[in-house]
């Protein structure tokens, strides 16, 4: 990220980072998602789900930041987004 | 109000809503009912009831619909011409199985008609204006005093079967004023809908009570937590829309035999003289009041005449016409309508006995002199 | 990942879902369009009961006929499928016989604004506590996409196959006009910004009303021949603009034009049900039982 000028918290800034769920077989293949996601990190996958459409699917995992505008703006409930931390949190505790 | 009191049928009407705990009611003015939404305007305020006089008919058919589902007993008054527009919402009624009261004070008709002159002709329009297949009850009060009492009986009725329920007043009876004896509370016996025992999520909304028996599902209110859904598409038990064939079969099924099947419950007719007569006289509403001098007459001269009136118009005392007719030579109707009750008594004397009608288009009440010499006539 | 693993994690997502408590997941997959927008509202409605903290046992959706109609179906909250136009009459009585409700009304704009129009503009004038939320499509959706009030001049609908010739309804214009006290517009892309329009609407008294535009892929826009809801989300992008507090006579939208989206109305009257308290109090003093919750540190009604 650039800044003008360094903020003085910018250690303990953190960006935070999100992992994807997303259940193929809900998707009609609207591509909201796809245009929206501000990292750019989905994109329609070649196969083909249950209904014939292409779901999405995470070609940038990595950069996803957790903001769910995907989650909010999928109108079929399709995708959604877990921050790292609490996932890594619920997996390491089930 | 417990006591003596001389009230006009309007009047009574209202202070029989409020006896059956109406606290809830959306109405809109239309002569000669209106006077029954002012006073319910009047008394609310004291008994913690709350009205609103909304923008048409529609609208308060649709609110009363609300109303009764946010757990209030509701009532809204018309005439003739609101009654046509609440035809849409009353299917909804039925559908919801939303116990709800419709007053009609019924005027001559058809159109804007007479407004301040008495008719009868909504009879049939009660049990058939809506569109699709369905049953409804219906009353017939014959003055003021039965106007409070039937007022009553709606409340009970609709909330027994969870179904709305018409109180079909005419104009005639409205704006009488007579005595009307108000008893005291706790005399007047007032029942309530079936409400569910179930917790939430295991509550269906359309599930058939625990005695199967009565086909009346068990009802949650608004905000108790039930997070139903109900819908006026055909729906399941769940209140979820069913678009099937076999769905629409058992669902309107159950809707007409909840009350069909029950009928025998529901129907009240009052005789008076019928065994061993050669003639009855079917009336209801006003026409009774003026049945009664002409059939005095009648007995006067020898002729045996016995008198059937109708409490409940619908559903129809269809049993007992038919098993009266084989033992009687006719049935006199006299209504203020062009006959409409009247073709009911003949489909169900089936033959057996004549049916002659007493018509009259609306306006004013019949001549004793008609509904004599109609008695008369069929005697013969 | 392997097979088994994937299929495992998607289990495991089938109970994930955030939104899951408030859907009806029998009922999921839902009956709209690939593209249309009216899911989108829905998530964000459902964003904003769980950010408001509002208690949804309390909290009734009441809807009429038609596409957006379907909502309520598909909530788990108390719902009423009203009928056609019915649905803001149904919800006066609902919230008068029961003060304590939520009651929020989310249906489309032929259902609200056509045939409900007259239960609108007087729900509105009374300023009854009941929130409105209409998804304006510019068409009837559920019946094959005929002309709506609302659609813009020249449009091409099932009946108006020449183009339509109506001058349509500003329906931010025609909220305010008739007193509303909270009236905004967004569109289905403006996520946040309508969630957030839907938790003011929650935590308000008085009647609210929000108007979301959203594509409808099959009608709307094939008819037109605009593309997908995703033409149209594009659209919205490149020519909405975003004017809070703008005079809401100048809100009209013409066919593929600017679209003026915001909050135009934000103020406080008292409530049709605090009004009639107010005054039957002055009538009966002691005598008179308030009806329903008081409102907080409410001053007197004029």
């Amino acid at each position: 990220m650039k800044f003008w000028r360094t903020p003085l918290d910018v250690n303990k800034l953190k960006i935070p980072q999100g992992v994807l769920y997303i259940v193929k077989d809900r998707c009609k293949g609207c591509g909201f998602c796809v245009e929206y996601c501000p990292k750019a990190v989905l994109e329609l996958s070649p196969e083909f789900n249950m209904k014939g459409y292409h779901p999405p699917v995470a070609v940038k995992e990595g950069e996803c930041v957790n903001c769910d505008l995907c989650e909010t703006i999928c109108p079929e409930f399709a995708i959604f987004c877990i921050r790292k931390e609490d996932e890594e949190e619920e997996s390491s505790e089930g | 109000m417990t006591g003596n009191h001389y009230l006009d049928g309007d009047y009574a009407a209202a202070e029989g809503c409020l006896a059956a705990g109406c606290r809830f009611s959306a109405g809109y003015p239309i002569t000669p009912s209106t006077e029954v939404f002012e006073r319910l305007t009047q008394r609310f305020p004291l008994c913690g009831g709350f009205y609103i006089q909304m923008e048409d008919e529609l609208g308060s058919m649709a609110a009363i619909i609300g109303g009764s589902w946010a757990g209030k007993k509701s009532v809204t008054i018309t005439s003739g011409p609101g009654f046509s527009l609440m035809m849409e919402n009353l299917g909804l009624a039925v559908m919801h199985e939303a116990p709800c009261v419709v007053v009609n004070v019924q005027r001559g008709g058809p159109s804007t008609g007479l407004p301040t002159m008495v008719g009868q002709a909504d009879m049939m329009q009660a049990k058939w204006g809506s569109h699709g297949d369905y049953e409804i009850i219906a009353l017939a009060p014959s003055s003021p005093q039965e106007c409070f009492d039937y007022a009553i009986k709606c409340f009970n009725l609709a909330e027994k079967w969870r179904t709305p329920v018409l109180l079909m007043m005419d104009e005639c009876v409205g704006h009488m004023t007579e005595k009307v004896v108000i008893p005291p509370a706790d005399e007047i016996e007032v029942e309530e809908r079936p409400y569910t025992k179930k917790k939430p999520g295991e509550y269906l909304p359309y599930e058939v009570g625990e005695s199967g028996q009565d086909l009346v599902p068990d009802f949650a209110k608004a905000g108790d937590g039930y997070r139903y859904h109900v819908t006026g598409l055909t729906h399941d038990a769940r209140g979820y829309p069913v678009m099937t064939a076999e769905c629409q079969d058992e669902t309107i099924k159950r809707l007409i035999n909840k009350i069909k099947l029950n009928a025998d419950e529901i129907i009240e007719i009052e005789e008076e003289q019928t065994k061993g007569a050669q003639v009855v006289v079917v009336s209801y509403g006003i026409s009774y009041r003026v049945a009664q001098p002409a059939v005095d007459r009648a007995r006067a001269e020898g002729i045996k005449v016995g008198q059937m009136r109708l409490i409940t118009v619908w559903p129809f005392p269809e049993k007992r016409i038919t098993e009266l007719a084989k033992k009687i030579k006719a049935y006199v109707v006299p209504e203020i309508n062009l006959g409409q009750v009247a073709l009911e008594v003949e489909r169900c004397a089936g033959g057996h006995a004549k049916t002659i009608p007493v018509t009259h288009a609306g306006g004013w009440v019949h001549e004793v002199d008609d509904v004599y010499a109609a008695i008369k006539e069929a005697a013969k | 990942m392997t097979k088994t693993a994937e299929k495992a994690v998607e289990e495991k997502l089938m109970k994930d879902h955030p939104l899951e408590p408030y859907l009806r997941m029998d009922r999921i997959p839902h009956i709209w369009c690939p593209t249309c927008g009216i899911g989108t509202v829905v998530s964000c409605f459902i964003q904003a009961v769980i950010e408001t903290a509002t208690d949804v046992d309390k909290l009734c959706i009441v809807s009429g006929i038609g596409c957006t109609a379907r909502v309520p179906g598909y909530l788990k909250m108390d719902s009423y499928h009203t009928t056609h136009g019915r649905s803001i009459a149904f919800a006066t009585g609902l919230k008068l016989a029961n003060p304590e409700l939520e009651v929020v009304v989310i249906s489309g704009d032929g259902d609200l604004i056509a045939i409900g129009g007259n239960h609108f503009i007087h729900a509105a004038r009374r300023n009854l506590d009941i929130k409105v939320i209409c998804v304006n499509n510019f068409i009837y959706g559920m019946t094959g996409g005929q002309v709506a009030p609302t659609t813009p001049l020249t449009a091409n609908c099932s009946t108006t196959p020449y183009g339509n010739s109506e001058t349509p309804f500003s329906l931010p214009y025609l909220a305010a006009s008739c007193g509303a006290t909270y009236v905004a517009r967004w569109t289905s892309l403006h996520i946040r910004r309508m969630t957030r329009a839907f938790n003011e609407v929650l935590r308000k008294r008085g009647f609210s009303f929000v108007e979301v535009i959203a594509p409808c892929s099959t009608l709307y826009a094939r008819r037109n021949k605009l593309g997908t809801g995703l033409s149209l989300l594009k659209y919205y992008h490149d020519n909405s603009e975003i004017a809070h507090g703008h005079d809401v006579k100048d809100l009209d939208i013409g066919y593929q034009e600017k679209i003026k989206v915001g909050k135009f109305i934000d103020e406080d009257k008292p409530t049709h049900i605090d009004r009639a308290n107010v005054w039957h109090t002055k009538v009966f003093g002691d005598r008179y039982n308030w009806y329903g919750p008081k409102p907080p540190g409410m001053e007197e009604a004029k």
